[in-house]
Parts: structure tokens; sequence; C-alpha cells
């Protein structure tokens, strides 16, 4: 098995799913487009209303699902357009950061950031940032090699 | 069985240059349930739009798929398009193919690739969508404006105008606020109470406003277009119904030396009393905390001569209750009082005032007529320095704010006092002079130039009192930051341009409201620069000072903004709106109400679950469509995954969850899609 790891490290594209807000995050990724900034094209972005409504059940079925890495960003502290929810998903994330190596997930596959509206450039920049850290670390595999995951 | 149309934009070369549009629609060919999948060149213009409405019809789609731009440029077009052809329009999604693929990156084949999976995702998507109507919240077309100050009035009479009822709620017993106290008003001189009186009269008059004086809200609750307002009428101990306002009682009244709040301190009033000559309603009030007969039991000459027998002295709080459909919230403000500054004596010095103490001196309807004069001794202040910033932008006291009114009506008192006693000195210390506005900065220039008032730069650091030449002078010690020098002036009165704050009590009425404040217990406004008069409640508004410091033209037009923005609300029977709201799964729901802690609108009601005996089995959480904005906080919290939001529910996630696979689709390769 390790054999086939290290075949695959060589050209290996990291998957990276992105949880971002509907009010900051995506529409920076939209200013992004709109002044064609280039970044790595791993992502895959989700969109929800808010940080807080980011379950960690979804990241812990991304991850399940094959992402390398994962992202969740929303407005800056006190921009939330529901005034709290961002603070809520912080917390939330801190915790299962800190429950991530129980679970046998490198915390380094889960980036929390803040990315607003106006922030175009930022959004690249982190999801160029990511793909790199994500790309050193290697494909995550740990839960695929679970027989249960095998048997589907 | 799922009906999917996949409709893949070209957007000229926008996208077409770095995605291959063709392959991706090919590509969703193969994803079961896309009934069709094209291309075209403009998918917005008006025979792309005829592709997707005749492919609806044709082909009896059950969803459909746009792969374009942002859903935040087209997604409205197209939903109405959808609508158009009979679909419900929350059937249809964007799939963002050029903001964040096309535009982005330069490699065809990486772009072709992404653009595949973010269609693909997006079409796993729609097959989770239900059919959603919006939401219509019925409206009462009747408003609440809290505080009948300046601002207070102004909302109320353009409602009222408008032709929907008002409810105004004063807590003093008459309206007017701290405009009715003033002398002159900046910047053109006009006496205040000949402005506003007759607006003040106005709101008594109109048909359709009620006015509450001398009373509070006690409670809030509902929602936009549905609130229920408890009031809680404070006793008077006088029928106002009855009296005919002749004030008799008042002249009888044998408790003389009670300070006057709307004199500031500087007059006196008796226990029972009309707070000015010209308030509205013009009926007294007992002040049961100085009246003889509430403290000592015994007295009640205001019985015996009132003629109307409109005292009673046995009237307890009434409590009423509105039903409203918009609150607007103008409190105002107060200033600190000069207690707060130990440097400046701290209150002991009875020369030492305030900005509205010197107004109500320099008021034709004040305590001394207009004559300006020594609290102390009632003599002619020969040298008079006026202090401003007392307590604004200093972070020492609490208050690293500017409190915006305080420059232009120091100015203004510097040129009243010149007026009235053309030999006297007026010293006016300060940082800076700010003076933003029409007609302004005129006004200062002309206190300096016109009316000789001699502005130095700096702050006083300390007044301490003195005689000289057998009087009692107040010494003001202070620098010239301009010529750098120390100053010491004998002064015979000074005046503190003292900071606004907030009306006291502000932040618990934010929190019966259920709106956000700052730290100062400001009211926040939805957005500083979009939306100033708005809360971020919905169908709370906000209007001058109770949102930080503001001068009348301020205070005015904010209260018809606010007005406005409440008749926009009115305009409409219903309130019609996204649909994007939490559910909650009652036989799931087991009670533990975190949802409630974290919701930041108080949609979150407790609902009793009862057994056919009718015994109360659990509590069960509700939420109100009305008040939910669809945040989705409440669902990452629950512990019994009972709630969900419509819109984004979990199922919709984990199916663009599920359609991002472990091995990435080739677009080189035919049929990609495992």
């Amino acid at each position: 098995m390790n054999n086939t790891t290290n075949n695959k490290k060589e050209n290996f594209e990291p998957r990276i799913i992105a949880f971002v807000c509907q009010w900051c995050t995506y529409t920076g990724a939209d200013l992004a487009g709109t002044s064609r900034i280039q970044y790595a094209p791993n992502v895959r972005i989700i969109k929800l209303p808010c940080t807080g409504r980011i379950d960690v059940h979804f990241i812990l079925k991304a991850f399940e699902q094959g992402a390398d890495g994962v992202i969740v960003s929303g407005c800056h502290p006190g921009d939330c357009h529901y005034t709290s929810g961002n603070y809520y998903a912080r917390r939330r994330f801190e915790m299962f950061k800190k429950m991530m190596g129980f679970l046998g997930i490198d915390d380094k596959r889960l980036q929390f950031a803040w990315v607003s509206a106006a922030e175009g450039r930022k959004w690249g920049t982190l999801v160029d940032e990511v793909t790199n850290n994500v790309r050193a670390l290697g494909p995550f595999e740990d839960y695929k090699s679970l027989k249960i995951f095998q048997a589907e | 069985m799922a009906r999917i149309g996949v409709f893949v934009c070209w957007c000229g070369e926008n996208i077409a240059r770095t995605v291959d549009v063709v392959k991706v629609a090919e590509a969703m060919k193969s994803i079961q349930g896309v009934i069709v999948s094209l291309d075209y060149k403009y998918m917005c213009s008006d025979p792309g739009q005829k592709i997707i409405k005749e492919a609806i019809v044709n082909e009896r789609l059950t969803g459909v798929v746009v792969a374009l731009c942002s859903p935040l440029m087209h997604e409205k077009t197209f939903r109405t398009a959808a609508k158009e052809a009979g679909l419900n329009p929350f059937l249809l999604e964007v799939a963002n193919i050029r903001e964040h693929c096309s535009w982005v990156h330069e490699d065809k084949n990486e772009g072709t690739k992404k653009a595949i999976e973010i269609t693909r995702s997006v079409v796993e998507r729609v097959k989770q969508n239900h059919e959603l109507q919006n939401i219509t919240v019925p409206i009462t077309n009747r408003a609440l404006v809290i505080g009948g100050g300046i601002a207070g009035i102004q909302a109320a009479l353009d409602i009222a105008n408008g032709g929907h009822q008002v409810v105004m709620v004063e807590r003093t017993p008459s309206i007017g606020g701290h405009m009715a106290g003033l002398s002159e008003t900046f910047p053109t001189l006009d006496c205040s109470q000949c402005i506003l009186t007759p607006r003040m009269v106005e709101v008594a008059r109109h048909p359709n406003i009620k006015l509450y004086t001398y009373s509070e809200v006690e409670s809030v609750h509902g929602f936009v277009g549905n609130f229920k307002v408890k009031i809680r009428k404070k006793a008077r101990s006088v029928d106002i119904n009855v009296c005919t306002g002749c004030g008799i009682c008042q002249e009888k009244c044998p408790q003389k030396k009670i300070p006057s709040e709307f004199e500031c301190g500087t007059g006196f009033r008796k226990a029972i009393y009309i707070p000015f000559p010209q308030a509205v309603p013009n009926k007294p009030v007992i002040d049961r905390e100085h009246c003889t007969y509430f403290t000592k039991g015994k007295c009640k000459l205001c019985e015996k001569v009132c003629g109307p027998k409109a005292i009673r002295y046995d009237q307890v709080d009434e409590y009423v209750e509105e039903d409203v459909g918009a609150i607007v919230v103008a409190t105002g403000y107060e200033v600190i009082t000069s207690e707060k500054f130990p440097e400046y004596g701290a209150g002991r010095f009875k020369d030492v005032i305030n900005g509205l103490q010197f107004e109500r001196l320099a008021s034709a309807s004040g305590p001394t007529e207009g004559r300006i004069v020594r609290p102390s001794d009632g003599k002619e202040p020969e040298t008079i320095v006026f202090i401003a910033c007392a307590g604004s932008r200093d972070p020492a006291k609490g208050i690293p704010y500017c409190s915006k009114i305080c420059c232009m009506y120091t100015a203004k008192h510097a040129m009243l006092y010149r007026h009235k006693i053309h030999h006297g000195k007026a010293y006016v210390f300060y940082m800076d002079i700010r003076s933003a506005g029409k007609g302004y900065d005129e006004f200062v220039r002309r206190a300096i130039e016109q009316d000789g008032a001699l502005y130095v730069r700096g702050r006083v650091s300390r007044i301490y009192e003195k005689t000289v030449n057998g009087q009692k002078k107040l010494i003001v010690k202070g620098a010239d930051t301009i010529l750098n020098k120390a100053m010491e002036i004998e002064a015979d009165m000074v005046v503190l341009a003292t900071a606004v704050t907030p009306s006291p009590g502000a932040a618990q009425l934010a929190q019966k409201v259920g709106t956000p404040y700052n730290e100062y217990e400001f009211f926040s406004e939805a957005h500083p620069k979009l939306r100033p008069v708005e809360s971020n409640t919905a169908g709370v508004f906000l209007a001058g000072s109770a949102q930080s410091p503001k001068d009348i033209p301020e205070s005015v037009s904010d209260a018809s903004a606010a007005a406005s923005k409440v008749q926009i609300l009115f305009s409409k029977k219903e309130l019609e709106r996204d649909p994007y709201v939490s559910v909650v799964n009652t036989d799931k729901c087991f009670g533990c109400f975190s949802c409630e802690a974290v919701c930041p609108y108080r949609a979150i009601t407790r609902e009793e679950i009862k057994n056919r005996k009718g015994e109360v089995v659990r509590m069960v959480a509700q939420i109100n469509k009305g008040l939910c904005q669809g945040c989705g906080g409440c669902i990452s919290i629950c512990r019994a995954k009972a709630c969900d939001l419509i819109g984004y529910t979990d199922e919709q996630i984990w199916a663009q969850i599920h359609s991002y696979p472990a091995d990435p689709i080739d677009p080189t390769e035919e049929n990609g899609h495992e």
C-alpha cells in the first residue's frame, strides 16, 4: 500500500473542498474572478448562508468522500451578516481541530479563514497556500484504507 | 424520477476561452436524471432564456442547472424565466463556472475539469431541491415611535401624514425632548421653541397619532409586521381627561424647591407640575417622591384647589397593549454631568455648568428669562470660559468618540454670550473645530471674527476657586498649544461642553426590542453606510441620537428616512421574503433549547407538546418564520439534528460533497463520470 501512495504522491493534486458563507467569502471569491486573480484550480466551493451553518459533519463527510483538505471561510469577526454566526463557527472549529487528531486526520488539512467580500486577492492566496500545504502532506487515504469504506 | 436540464453558457469568450463548454455539456449527459444538456453562446439573452423555457415545457423538467456566471449576477433572471415556464423557481440553481472557474484559471484542461465538477455538484444538489414558496407575513400598518424628541416627532408626523396610525411613547410627562429646552439653534440662530412647539401641537392634534406620555415600553414581542408592545402608563396622579390644565394646583403647591429637570437644575419646580409652559400635553403630574401628601400623608392642597376635580392620588400604573408593525427608536441622548470632572470642580463649583444648563440660562423662557448670569450670585459674568470636548474624545473618561454637536453649540454659546454681554470676554478652549455642515464653518468663523470669541487651541487642566479683589473667581489653568504657552484665566463662569451619551436605559430598551447596541449603548445600525436608519432587527428603525450623537438637522433627516422606511414596509399588505428559514422536526427535538441561545433573531419559541389528556408531555423548539433570517446557526448547534435549513438542507449539502469523488474526472476521457 505504501508503494501506491508514494507513486500517487509524485503527481498528486490535492482535492480541496471549501465551505464558505455567501455574504463574505463567496462574494470575495467572485471578486477574485472579476479581478482575474489566478489561483490553484484544486478548490471546490460549497456555498452556505453563514459559517455558523457549517456542521462539523460536513467536514468529516468531505474527508470521507476523498477530500485531502478542507477550507472553512466566512466574514471577519464583527462583520457577520447574522451578527454572530462566525463567532460560533470559530469556537466550533477550534474544538473540532483538537478532535481531529483523535479522528486520525492531520489538523493541517483543515484551514479556517476570514475572507471578506473585498478580499479577492486574499482568497486566491488562501487557496494557493492550502493547496501547497496539503500537497506537501500528501493524499488523505487513511479513511479509504478502512474496511468499512472499501466495502462500499 | 428527476428530469434535469443543464444549460451551459459560453458567456461569449468569458467562459469558453478557458473552459470547453461543449465538453461540460456533454459530460452532464451521462449523469443519472439529466434529460437535456446543451450549451449556448449567451444564456442570459432572450433567445438563451427561450431555450431554457422551451426545454422546461417540452422535456417536462423537474430541475434546471444553469452553468454560467455568479448566482449573485443572474440567479434571479433565470429563476424568473423558470417561473414563467411553469417551473418552481427554487428548482433552478446556478453553477458558478465563470467567477469561480474560467476567470481564475488559465489551463483549459484544468478549467474544463473544474467546470464539470462544479456543474455536476449543482446537478446533484438540484435533485434534492424542493418546490418552495416565498414566505408571506401579514403586516399591521401601525407604527410605534419610542421617544418624543424632535426625531420621534418628525418620524411620527411623517408616518401619520402618510396615512398610517402611529403610537408614540414618551418617558417624560411632555414630548419635545431636549430641543424644547434649547435657546437658539445653530447655524441660523432661530428660536428653538418657535420651530418645535408647532410640531408638538401637531402631534397632539393629529388624528393618526396616539400619544402616551409619562409612559414606558415594558416589553416587545413578535416580529416585523406583527409586534405586540406592552406599554406602562406611569401613574400621573392626575386624570388628564378631566384636567383642564389651568395650573392652579401648580401655583398652590407648597413644595417649591425641587430642581426642575426641564431647567437642567438651573431652576425649580413644584411637586405637582407642568414641565414647561408649552408642554404637550399641557397637564400636570405629581412627583410622588417630593409630594408632601405622598411623603408625609398630609396636604392634598392640589385636590382642594382643583376646580374640575382631576387629582387622583390612588392612581396606579396602567398597562396597555398595542399591536404595531414597525418600531422607530428615537430615544435621544443625555449629556454627562460635571460631577464626572474632578479636575473641573466635580460639581462643587456652582458656576461651572454644562452646555444644556447654559441653554436654559440663555433661553428667553428660562429661569433668568434669557439673562446670562452666574448661578452662584446672579451677577453677569465678565469673563466666561467654554471648554469643548469635556469628556468627548477622551479614552480616559471612557468616551473615545466625538460628540459631534459641541463644536457648533459652543460657538453658538460664545456668540449668544457676546450678543448679550457686549463687554464680556468669551474664551473657547478647543481640541479641533469640527464644523462640517451647511453653513456651519461660516457660523464658527462668525463667532470668532464678528463676535470676537477668543478661541484657544488647547486643553484645560484644572479649575479652582479663588477670591480676587473680594470677588470669587474661577481660575482656569490651561495651555495654548499654538502659542506654546501656559494660560491662566480668571473667569466668572465656565461652561463645559460635556460629552453626549445615550439616553439612560437605552441598552435595556434595546434588549426589549431585540436589537444590537454598541459598547457605549448607542443603537447599532444594520449597515453604517447603506442601511443607516435600519436596525439589524427587521421592522425596527432608528432615528436621531439614539444611534450616535446628532444635531437637529441630522436627527430630522434620519427621522424622515426612518419614516419612509416604515412606509415602504407598510406599502404592502403582506411581506414577502425568501423561503430560506429553519424548520424544526418536533419529533426529534428534545427541548435542550441550545438553538434559542444561539439565535440572533429571537426566532425560536417554546411550544408545548400535549398528550390526549391535555397534559404537557414535553417542550420543543419552534421557529417563527417571520423572524428567522435563515443563518442556520440553530442547525449546527442542534444535538438532536432536529433543525434544518430550507434551501440549504443537509441533503443538499451532502449531495454536493458526495459529488466530489475521490477520483477526479479527466475531461479528456469520454464519459468521465464514474
